[in-house]
């Protein structure tokens, strides 16, 4: 695992729409290159033959039957959006043009 | 925006060989969303199929759809794949209004199925393999309009409109592997592709899979090399062609346009592109720049599925027959040739030849109807033939009153378009028209006597021997009985009153 850089914070936060200072940005490299040394042991103690794991849980399976449950009105989807219109949620303009 | 220069489609093929790559996403025909026990269903008031998964309101919490599982694993099945043992689900990040989550929940390094094949067979019967690398599940996202603007289009838009009843709808993606070889027939293969996909999943029963609702949609990947060179060039992904012909075309175009940035020097860029239908060409998408930066990460709210033999098998034991296997047998059934069985399929009339068979009528006398009538009356009022309204049982009908001598050919094609304009059955229309064949020879003789009369000169030329002139007679018999007589009955009986052999 490559160690992380002021840099790769910077285009982290960047992607996640995050604003950050410049001294956030030193600071936060400094806290996940050590929490990325420390997620390496583990990659040290488990050999070849153990699987990556993606959940902690010893679960598998849990489905739901394909039946139909409860909804929402559309007033009260649109409830909480800032903007709407006829029943749709009106956003601004997608691309960035120019 | 200024059109792309092209270059012919022969230059093209020429001077660079085309690989191919399609990105099938399917839509699940489920009673509910993948995540959530919202409905999935086409075409409701905006924002009412929908619950706070779909919304991706804080806190919620999703739990997989069984059914989609198993739709899912079935498709896999019938693309030759093998089925992982254990998959998860992964988050791909992007900000974007038709994904209220800010993720959307998909599969990333273990779909549920890969390493397939779907042997696609052209028009003129070659067969072609496609390679399928993998075909993962996700979900659908919700669906944007955008207004404002001159054309509708997200270019120029002032604002967008979101509905999410589509957001959360189960979906496979297909994908395939490269595919090298196709030269000039690319742009037939890949419609061919698309086709069987769909045809794969209706067969299933898995997907409505009608491709003008979204329910089967293509990105279609095409890139050039010259001819002899191992690595391939520099693709472009052409996203959402949502018709067969389309995707045909947009192939087509595509291979076209790299063609001419190759010759003037230029690298091709990678990047999406937009399928125009109007003007059949392709715009850059002009894709953000941290589009392929999704950060997937493991889903924490989903855990493993575990797809046991057992529960693989007996899902396999329930695939019904696939497409290619069944047109063999049909074919084989009714004794078609290749290429009588070929126009069947092209014409889409084979669900119905095969009806109408089951119905009772004689293969050769299901062919000659959808054929001979139907497909050309389908392509007059521009639907598919399946749809012009033809009950198996109405040419069953219309062909007996035929062979039992009541009416004859032409009044069949008539009494099949009274049923079309909705006038009642064959035998209904058959006793309202007064339509039958008048066998009865004496009002016959009476008319062919009167046409004699009324022509001694051809009379005469047929008692001379010039037996062709006869038709002028028949003619005037046929007019005279207004097309109810057998015309081949009208000829011997004109010819016996005249004492000449026929």
């Amino acid at each position: 695992m490559a160690a992380i850089n002021r840099d790769d914070v910077a285009h982290l936060a960047q992607l996640a729409h995050i604003e950050m200072s410049a001294e956030e940005l030193d600071r936060m490299a400094g806290e996940l290159a050590v929490i990325v040394e420390s997620v390496k042991s583990v990659s040290e103690a488990a050999g070849d033959d153990v699987p990556a794991t993606s959940h902690p849980l010893p679960l598998t399976n849990v489905f739901r039957e394909d039946v139909v449950g409860h909804t929402f009105t559309a007033e009260q989807a649109l409830s909480g959006a800032p903007d709407a219109y006829e029943g749709r949620f009106k956003v601004p303009a997608i691309l960035d043009e120019g | 925006m200024s059109a792309d220069a092209t270059i012919s489609f022969d230059e093209a093929m020429e001077k660079y060989d085309p690989v191919l790559g399609f990105e099938v996403h399917v839509e699940l025909n489920t009673k509910t969303k993948m995540f959530s026990s919202a409905p999935n269903v086409f075409g409701d008031e905006p924002n009412t199929n929908v619950n706070e998964v779909d919304l991706g309101m804080p806190g919620v919490l999703p739990v997989v759809n069984r059914t989609a599982i198993e739709s899912s694993i079935k498709i896999g099945l019938a693309l030759n794949c093998k089925i992982a043992e254990s998959c998860t689900f992964a988050r791909k990040q992007y900000f974007y209004p038709d994904t209220p989550k800010n993720f959307q929940t998909s599969q990333y390094e273990d779909p549920i199925a890969y390493d397939g094949h779907l042997d696609i067979e052209l028009s003129d019967g070659t067969i072609f393999r496609v390679e399928i690398e993998r075909a993962h599940m996700e979900e659908d996202a919700g669906k944007l309009t955008h207004m404002g603007g001159a054309t509708g289009r997200i270019q120029g838009a002032d604002y967008s409109l979101v509905d999410y009843n589509r957001s959360g709808v189960p979906l496979v993606e297909i994908v395939t592997k490269p595919i090298e070889g196709a030269g000039s027939r690319a742009p037939e293969l890949a419609k061919a592709y698309v086709a069987a996909v769909r045809e794969i999943v209706k067969n299933l029963g898995v997907s409505d899979a009608k491709m003008e609702r979204g329910n089967v949609r293509c990105d279609a990947n095409v890139s050039l090399r010259p001819h002899g060179r191992e690595r391939f060039g520099i693709r472009s992904e052409t996203k959402n062609v949502n018709s067969l012909r389309a995707v045909e075309h947009a192939v087509r175009y595509e291979i076209q346009r790299h063609g001419a940035v190759l010759d003037s020097g230029e690298p091709v860029i990678q990047e999406t592109r937009h399928w125009h239908e109007d003007t059949r060409t392709t715009t850059s998408g002009r894709a953000k720049s941290d589009a392929d930066d999704y950060r997937y990460f493991p889903e924490p709210d989903l855990v493993p599925i575990v797809a046991s033999r057992e529960w693989v098998e007996e899902l396999r034991a329930t695939l019904p027959e696939p497409p290619a296997a069944r047109r063999k047998r049909l074919q084989a059934g009714w004794g078609y040739s290749d290429l009588e069985f070929r126009d069947v399929v092209n014409a889409g009339v084979m669900d119905e030849i095969e009806e109408t068979i089951a119905a009772g009528a004689t293969p050769t006398v299901a062919r000659k109807w959808w054929m001979g009538e139907i497909v050309g009356r389908a392509k007059n009022a521009d639907v598919d033939p399946g749809q012009l309204g033809v009950d198996p049982a109405t040419i069953v009908e219309l062909n007996k009153m035929v062979e039992d001598g009541r009416i004859n050919n032409k009044m069949a094609t008539e009494v099949l378009d009274g049923v079309l304009a909705g006038e009642g059955t064959p035998a209904e229309i058959v006793e309202k028209r007064g339509l039958a064949v008048v066998s009865d020879d004496g009002p016959l003789l009476e008319a062919i006597d009167a046409a004699l009369a009324a022509q001694p000169g051809v009379a005469d030329k047929i008692r001379g021997g010039k037996v062709q002139a006869v038709g002028a007679i028949v003619g005037a018999v046929m007019k005279a009985t207004r097309g109810q007589a057998d015309a081949g009955r009208v000829r011997e009986l004109i010819l016996e009153r005249l004492g000449v052999e026929g």
